[in-house]
């Protein structure tokens, strides 16, 4: 089987994989790094994004062997190296921007990625990019005000808790 | 998915060689062959990927003053990098959403044709040049249907060249659930003339509203579209609309889009 090598939260991982093994396959199964979810499998829900190279992507969607020497962060690179959570992450927790908690991989890096772009995005302009993000639980209001604390920007006049 | 061989060459050449195998595939951004390849409605014995090709990739301006993209660039870098083709950019950053605009591409979505695509509507209304690694085709000869385009198997799209209108608008009425057009309208003022192109809402994939073309290039404003009524004959119906609804979308987008110029 072809052999894949790529980087994955600065660690540098290798395995063996198939033409057909998706990136998410390699993350859950090869590297047992579950933190990245399926939602759907379809390329609808974004549960399963990642950063390659600092872009966000799919990871239901994307083939492990197109990976190559990537630079691949995950849901799991974004904690401290004590365990502690990262500023979006406590974010989403102090705001209560999860319930069930499947899709809040996908939504901490989409909004990762939406941060790195643009650090003090208006409400708008959340809502806009998290649209490949499905929640089914929240109704979005605490996710979009979760993004916004992690910006730094005041969110005390953002409704619903 | 059934499994396959997969290939990642370094350069066109390779790719082509590569191409030239048996039940051999391209695989661009993958955002909509992947899912088809789930789906087992291609099953390729051979998956060439053209993400490792630097030489497809990129956005410049040749000496006609055309905006050139390569066949392999991701709709992000077009929303980014078309700066001189502002209509354009604007169709990018408005496919899907942030992860599908990083992996997909323009030849990807335009080998694929889908009637509901965007990119089709600006290269049919820009009279862009199709190239590929063995021809260039006119954008009017190069879409013949829905799914189905001039390309011959194993044809891979290395560049699109697009001459910059004067003014241009894309006007898109979002399928919520796909983030597809539901119908889509592009207009393209040139000193010749306008083309107008029309996407989501004909059998036959995209087209162009030639009476549009007509009232426009004879009178660029939304008045001279006003009372204008495409024709409903041929266009899609589903649950999302009927074809009526997207006869009248396509004046509605079309008056926008002139507005909006
Ligand atoms: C959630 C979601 C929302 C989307 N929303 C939109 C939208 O709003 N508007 C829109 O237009 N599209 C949309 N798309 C489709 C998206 O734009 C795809 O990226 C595009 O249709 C296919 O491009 P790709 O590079 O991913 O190609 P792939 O999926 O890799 O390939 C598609 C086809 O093209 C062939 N191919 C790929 N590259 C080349 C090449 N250079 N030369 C010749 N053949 C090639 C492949 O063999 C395959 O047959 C959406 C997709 C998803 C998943
Ligand atoms: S699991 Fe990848 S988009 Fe839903
Ligand atoms: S918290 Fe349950 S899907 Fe978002």
């Amino acid at each position: 089987m072809p052999k894949v090598t790529m980087r994955v939260n600065g660690r540098q991982v290798s395995g063996e994989v198939e033409g057909r093994t998706l990136l998410v396959q390699f993350l859950r199964e090869g590297l047992e790094m579950t933190g990245t979810h399926v939602g759907c499998d379809t390329s609808q829900c974004g549960a399963c994004v990642v950063h390659v190279n600092g872009a966000a992507m799919k990871s239901c969607t994307t083939f492990a062997l197109d990976l190559e020497g990537a630079e691949v962060k995950t849901i799991e690179g974004m904690a401290a190296a004590d365990g502690s959570l990262g500023v979006i992450q406590q974010a989403f927790q102090d705001h209560h921007g999860l319930q069930c908690g499947f899709c809040t991989p996908g939504m901490v890096m989409s909004a990762a990625a939406l941060l790195a772009e643009n650090p003090k995005p208006t409400e708008a302009e959340v809502r806009h990019y998290l649209e490949g993000n499905i929640c089914r639980c929240t109704g979005y209001h605490n996710i979009v005000k979760a993004v916004m604390a992690a910006s730094g920007q005041d969110v005390s006049a953002i409704a619903a808790e | 998915m059934y499994a396959f061989e997969f290939k990642r060459p370094a350069t066109l050449a390779e790719a082509v060689t590569a191409l030239g195998a048996e039940e051999a595939q391209a695989l661009g951004g993958g955002q909509t062959l992947i899912p088809t390849l789930k789906q087992r409605l291609a099953a390729p014995a051979v998956l060439v990927s053209l993400n490792g090709i630097a030489e497809i990739k990129g956005i410049c301006t040749d000496d006609a003053g055309r905006l050139c993209i390569g066949g392999g660039t991701t709709h992000a870098a077009v929303a980014k990098g078309a700066g001189a083709y502002p209509a354009l950019a604007a169709l990018a950053g408005g496919i899907g959403d942030p992860a599908v605009r990083n992996r997909g591409t323009i030849g990807g979505s335009l080998a694929n044709n889908d009637p509901s695509a965007c990119y089709p509507s600006a290269v049919l209304a820009s009279g862009a040049t199709i190239v590929t690694n063995t021809r260039q085709i006119a954008a009017d000869d190069y879409f013949q249907g829905m799914f189905t385009t001039a390309l011959e198997p194993g044809e891979i799209i290395t560049e699109v060249r697009f001459p910059v209108p004067m003014k241009a608008n894309y006007q898109k009425f979002v399928q919520p659930a796909s983030r597809f057009a539901l119908v889509g309208v592009f207009v393209a003022q040139f000193k010749d003339g306008v083309r107008v192109a029309v996407t989501g809402a004909s059998t036959g994939g995209v087209f162009r509203w030639t009476e549009a073309e007509r009232a426009l290039s004879a009178n660029f404003s939304a008045a001279a579209v006003k009372g204008l009524k495409a024709s409903a004959d041929d266009l899609i119906a589903d649950i999302h609309g009927g074809a009526d609804y997207r006869a009248h979308l396509i004046g509605v987008l079309t008056g926008r889009a002139v507005a909006a110029c």
